[in-house]
């Protein structure tokens, strides 16, 4: 926490005060690059201006495994546009500075292996960044980010899902920092017509291990879901929805309306 | 316990607890597989202490798969091989056609025992799926295969054999469509059905214990071959000669042999249209250290980490990716990796049928190819051992085209697409 630059701190006090508001806090997730830079730059503006508290600006890959259909293309598209790295670092730096929130980076661990662990967490904590969540980086091989993060100032989200033994559960949330994200089913994103039980389960074995936040994500589309989740988990992450309003737009001033309105109604379910 | 065919790694031979051959491995996998992976760790090296797990992999690999498979020297062919001798292990005799079968047995044997009814693989080539399926048959297990669309159109002849074995088998569609994006596809699924599911990997790739436990039931094929040509000469051979696409007929030739320091073992990667070319698989000549699908070693990938699209008229070799212990010998020196082009390979494939009648795959071709040129290195007094690893029925379309063997014209010896070039 004690690291400079970057806005570890902001991400704290921003998911404690949505908790001293006694609701959860809404994140909200698009890639970089998507439908173009500047369009995403809009995009993830748009959702903090709309009822989001945090974004996470996705790092495009070549190859996301984890991700269902929607987030593909998405990432397929942002690609073949020519996204970069100092792209996505910009996203994060102009979403934080016209909205004063807290913006993360998911992304899976080759692009930051290969561009090194503390550029790139320099260069994230330099545009305002508050963490990283790296979905691939299991906890034994985060040692190195973990330290050039820290010295940053940025938080790490390591992800936990329904299947984390315990045991495992107290060694990854010990090991970090921000919140932490629980994956709300087995499975890649993308939306789902319920979320699972398997969350709220997998939250209150999370929280005998932490005093962090625990924020829920996969499958939450809709108000009423984002709703179900926030009445046991610190906060609602919403990501495959916003994009498919994205591709579905006929216009990206179509699609900007549409996740405003999604963002809107999301932050409504999140306070019921 | 003794057994005669399931020889996996003596002490020494081992990654580390991590899943390390030096700086490659490891385990860079979503935490929803953790549980699944390490359950798969766990069974196997209780597996490995079972001397019931090794006599039932035995009795099948002796009487279901047909090992040992033969040594066969090619006179013929070696004439064009600056007269060294050449001999082929023939894992194309095995069952099914190709080595993939040796693995696919044993992890099997393994879904058996962790109790999951259903197994998903990936496939390129069509060699893995068809394995797959075919135990999956065997054993009465579900059996899915995520196979590139590229690779479902060029292996056509593969993907109706795994259909007539009872397995479903999904066109990828995503990436570059072919080998790379199967993968993403077969961890897609795992992710969602790990429970009541097996991801029956078909390389040394992956997260840690697959390029152990793959590797192991692969051992088999150079402990066959050390015996059989000490046997047949008297001595060991100069160097043994290997395809290597993820790398896993290349590891299992190579692994009998580690000991042996005056054997040099050296692997032939997909040049395809050439490695300046930029189109082409040759991952350890070309590409950088980095991780894909759950290891780090050499991958084929731009200045920032995007995983580029590989090609090569095999779809066997045709993945960006390699297994970490090969990436390993790489740097120890211990191994020598070379490219080979379509052509060279394809020359190779063609050499082999007319002087020795036996067709081998485009995978094993480029293995042929390197052999002709290591034999002219070494010459007379040389002794190449080659490892046939598949068979070459399945890509007959494939080669009907680069050949111009469709139509009329009954003399395809005829100069073919690109031969000459």
């Amino acid at each position: 926490m004690s690291g400079t630059g970057g806005n570890v701190t902001l991400l704290d006090e921003t998911l404690a005060r949505a908790k001293a508001e006694n609701r959860a806090a809404l994140v909200g997730y698009l890639p970089a690059g998507f439908p173009t830079v500047e369009g995403g730059i809009a995009a993830c503006t748009a959702l903090l201006e709309s009822g989001c508290d945090v974004v996470e600006v996705g790092l495009p890959h070549s190859d996301p495994v984890m991700d269902g259909p929607v987030i593909q293309t998405a990432d397929t598209i942002a690609l073949e546009g020519g996204v970069r790295i100092a792209d996505v670092v910009r996203t994060v730096r102009e979403a934080h500075a016209a909205t004063g929130k807290p913006v993360l980076v998911m992304t899976y661990w080759n692009p930051v292996d290969r561009y090194g662990a503390e550029r790139f967490a320099e260069e994230l904590a330099a545009a305002g960044g508050a963490g990283c969540i790296l979905p691939d980086l299991p906890v034994e091989e985060s040692e190195g980010w973990r330290k050039a993060a820290e010295r940053a100032g940025l938080g790490t989200v390591f992800v936990v899902a329904p299947s984390s033994q315990d045991a495992r559960l107290a060694r990854i949330t010990a090991a970090g920092s921000g919140f932490v994200y629980a994956a709300s089913l087995m499975g890649v994103t993308g939306t789902r017509e319920s979320v699972g039980n398997e969350a709220r389960g997998l939250v209150a074995r999370v929280r005998a291990t932490t005093s962090l936040p625990v924020c829920v994500g996969l499958g939450v589309s809709d108000p009423g879901q984002a709703a179900e989740v926030a009445a046991f988990a610190d906060g609602v992450i919403v990501g495959s929805a916003f994009v498919k309003r994205l591709l579905d737009a006929d216009t990206l001033e179509a699609g900007l309306d549409e996740v405003r309105e999604l963002a809107a109604a999301l932050a409504e379910g999140v306070r019921r | 316990m003794s057994s005669d065919y399931f020889i996996p790694d003596p002490e020494g031979q081992s990654p580390s607890v991590a899943g390390y051959f030096g700086a490659f491995g490891g385990k860079f996998i979503p935490e929803a597989l953790v549980a699944a992976v390490d359950e798969v760790a766990t069974e196997y090296q209780k597996a490995k202490a079972d001397p019931a797990f090794a006599a039932e992999l035995d009795e099948l690999l002796v009487n279901y798969t047909g090992r040992p498979s033969a040594l066969t020297e090619v006179r013929r062919f070696a004439e064009h091989a600056g007269g060294a001798r050449v001999f082929l292990k023939r894992e194309d005799l095995n069952h099914t056609g190709s080595h993939k079968i040796n693995n696919v047995l044993g992890q099997a044997l393994l879904t058996k025992r962790m109790g999951k009814p259903r197994v998903i693989a990936e496939t390129g080539a069509g060699q893995h799926g068809v394995a797959t399926a075919t135990a999956c048959a065997l054993f009465g297990l579900e059996c899915t295969i995520y196979m590139g669309e590229i690779d479902t159109e060029r292996q056509a002849l593969n993907v109706a054999r795994m259909r007539m074995l009872g397995a479903e088998v999904v066109p990828v569609t995503s990436g570059s469509r072919t080998l790379k994006d199967a993968i993403n596809e077969a961890f897609r699924d795992w992710v969602a059905n790990v429970e009541r599911t097996h991801y029956l990997f078909g390389t040394v790739a992956g997260p840690h214990p697959f390029p152990q436990l793959v590797r192991d039931f692969h051992r088999v094929i150079g402990v066959e071959a050390r015996r059989q040509i000490l046997e047949r000469t008297g001595r060991l051979p100069d160097a043994v000669a290997a395809c290597v696409g993820g790398g896993s007929n290349a590891i299992g030739l190579f692994h009998a042999f580690l000991p042996d320091t005056g054997v040099r073992l050296v692997g032939f990667e997909a040049a395809g249209h050439g490695v300046d070319s930029g189109e082409h698989a040759a991952t350890l000549t070309a590409g950088e250290p980095g991780i894909l699908h759950g290891s780090r070693s050499y991958v084929l990938q731009d200045d920032e980490g995007q995983i580029t699209e590989p090609y090569s008229i095999s779809a066997g070799l045709d993945y960006p990716g390699i297994g970490p212990e090969h990436a390993f010998l790489k740097d120890s020196g211990r191994g020598e990796y070379r490219p080979v082009t379509d052509d060279e390979a394809m020359r190779a494939l063609r050499l082999l049928s007319r002087t020795e009648g036996i067709i081998p795959a485009i995978e094993s071709a480029h293995a042929l190819a390197g052999a002709l040129e290591l034999g002219k290195e070494l010459g007379s007094d040389g002794i190449v051992l080659v490892n046939l690893s598949g068979r070459g029925d399945k890509d007959m379309d494939t080669a009907a085209r680069y050949f111009g063997l469709l139509g009329d014209d009954n003399d395809a010896s005829g100069t073919a697409e690109g031969e000459n070039a």
